[in-house]
């Protein structure tokens, strides 16, 4: 492709509502719209967990209070989605990946990649140096609440330097693996890596 | 469960085209179909997406994701749009766009709320305001091929007027090949009206929609609160969740 054509007459938003905080072929939303590939799953807290596993060994487990109990993190961040909406400032609470390491007494990752398995059968994956040093959470919260079950409650990911489909919701498990494999919309054709900047929305991209 | 249908390490990069709008239709006061002439498109799936972008004058792109609401069957690719009040990208493509014009496109994206007459039925697919253009794409493959798989449409509009594709909705429907079109109207509804007359509930799906029984694939598309609540529902009356595939259009599709 050389140029592309101009598309006559189309403005666009005026430069001042164009921020350098948005990345190329994104716009900005005031809205926090839902998308995800079927019916939201309703988990109950009482029979809710999250685990650690490496391969198909499990590391650690936490039932709902034990989770609630680990350290909480808050953080202030701008979220991304493939499909061309941003939303700047969000704010979000829950245990980073980090303190969750910790709790399970690793002092290290056992592996270089991880998958991200949820209720719903989906699962995305993520390499282990883009979860920890304070990139991503396990969040509870959003904006002082607990988070909607559209919204990925009671626990989803947030990975928030990538695009937000990695921001796995009903989150329950994080399995670390020897390789990089694609999860649910990477084997659908979405980007093995998924950074915004780079506008890797697609392989290939 | 998951089809599958790349081969990751063969896979390309999806490249930008450049799309010639050929005709505009004017399907509701809000909502204009764009047939776009695609050279090199590589074909698609019933349900799938494709990106658009838009170049101003000075550089400046807006990026935005639009289901295909044409058939595979179809020599051109259909975007039907709904004018987002405040939008910046569905006010140029609904008001400004005159055939001729150009701009770029890539795609097909997507491949998990995809159906094909291959894959089988029953379909079952459900449908609030433009939600309509994915699923039609189904429909009119299902019509290309003339398959007799049964199927269904529940769809729900706020008026009359709002209906997209109504014509050719009762066209599809009075073919007596299998096909039966459900519409209900949740603001207003004209004299005579033998539709139905509220939200898309559990009681309405019960009555009119397929029997968890036939297992027919779901294909549910339309603003969150509709898709939210009509997948619950389908699963409260039995429905397997594997079955059930959605797609949410939020406001900001603008």
């Amino acid at each position: 492709m050389t140029q592309p054509p101009i598309s006559r007459g189309f403005r666009g938003r005026s430069p001042e509502a164009r921020t350098d905080r948005i990345p190329p072929g994104q716009h900005l939303t005031r809205d926090f719209p839902v998308l995800s590939a079927g019916p939201t799953p309703h988990t109950d807290l009482e029979s809710w967990s999250f685990s650690l596993y490496d391969g198909d060994t499990a590391l650690a487990k936490w039932s709902w209070v034990d989770f609630e109990a680990l350290p909480q993190t808050s953080v202030k961040v701008d979220i991304h989605c493939v499909t061309t909406w941003s939303k700047l400032d969000t704010h979000w609470q829950g245990v980073t990946i980090d303190a969750l390491l910790d709790a399970a007494g690793l002092s290290e990752p056992p592996t270089s990649f991880t998958m991200i398995h949820s209720d719903g059968d989906y699962s995305t994956n993520i390499p282990v140096e883009d979860l920890i040093a304070g990139k991503a959470m396990v969040a509870t919260r959003y904006e002082g609440n607990p988070l909607a079950p559209e919204h990925g409650g009671p626990a989803r990911l947030l990975v928030p330097h990538l695009y937000f489909w990695k921001s796995a919701k009903w989150a329950r498990r994080l399995q670390f693996m020897p390789n990089d494999e694609p999860g649910f919309w990477e084997e659908l054709g979405y980007h093995m890596y998924g950074d915004p900047w780079r506008e890797q929305r697609y392989a290939g991209d | 469960m998951l089809e599958t249908e790349f081969d990751i390490s063969t896979r390309k990069r999806l490249t930008w085209r450049i799309a010639e709008v050929l005709k505009i239709i004017d399907e509701t006061p809000r909502v204009k179909s764009l047939v776009l002439d695609v050279p090199g498109w590589p074909g698609h799936r019933p349900g799938q997406h494709v990106d658009v972008r838009l170049t101003a004058e000075d550089g400046y792109q807006a990026q935005r994701s639009y289901s295909v609401a044409s058939a595979p069957e179809s020599a051109h690719v259909m975007l039907t749009i709904e004018l987002i009040e405040g939008g910046e990208v569905s006010p140029y493509l609904t008001s400004d766009v005159r055939p001729g014009d150009k701009f770029e496109l890539r795609g097909p994206i997507g491949g998990y709320f995809v159906w094909t007459v291959a894959i089988g039925g029953p379909l079952f697919v459900v449908a609030g305001g433009s939600g309509i253009a994915p699923l039609m794409a189904m429909l009119r493959h299902r019509a290309a091929l003339k398959s007799t798989i049964p199927a269904l449409l529940l769809y729900s509009s706020r008026t009359f007027e709002d209906i997209i594709y109504r014509e050719e909705l009762d066209g599809l429907a009075g073919r007596n090949d299998g096909l039966t079109v459900v519409h209900t109207l949740t603001r207003r509804q004209p004299l005579g009206w033998t539709g139905g007359a509220r939200r898309i509930d559990r009681s309405l799906l019960a009555s009119v929609g397929l029997s968890a029984k036939a297992r027919p694939k779901i294909f549910i598309c339309g603003p969150t609160s509709l898709v939210e609540s009509a997948a619950q529902s389908l699963l409260e009356l039995g429905h397997e969740r594997n079955l059930i595939k959605t797609e949410r259009f939020g406001p900001t599709g603008a």
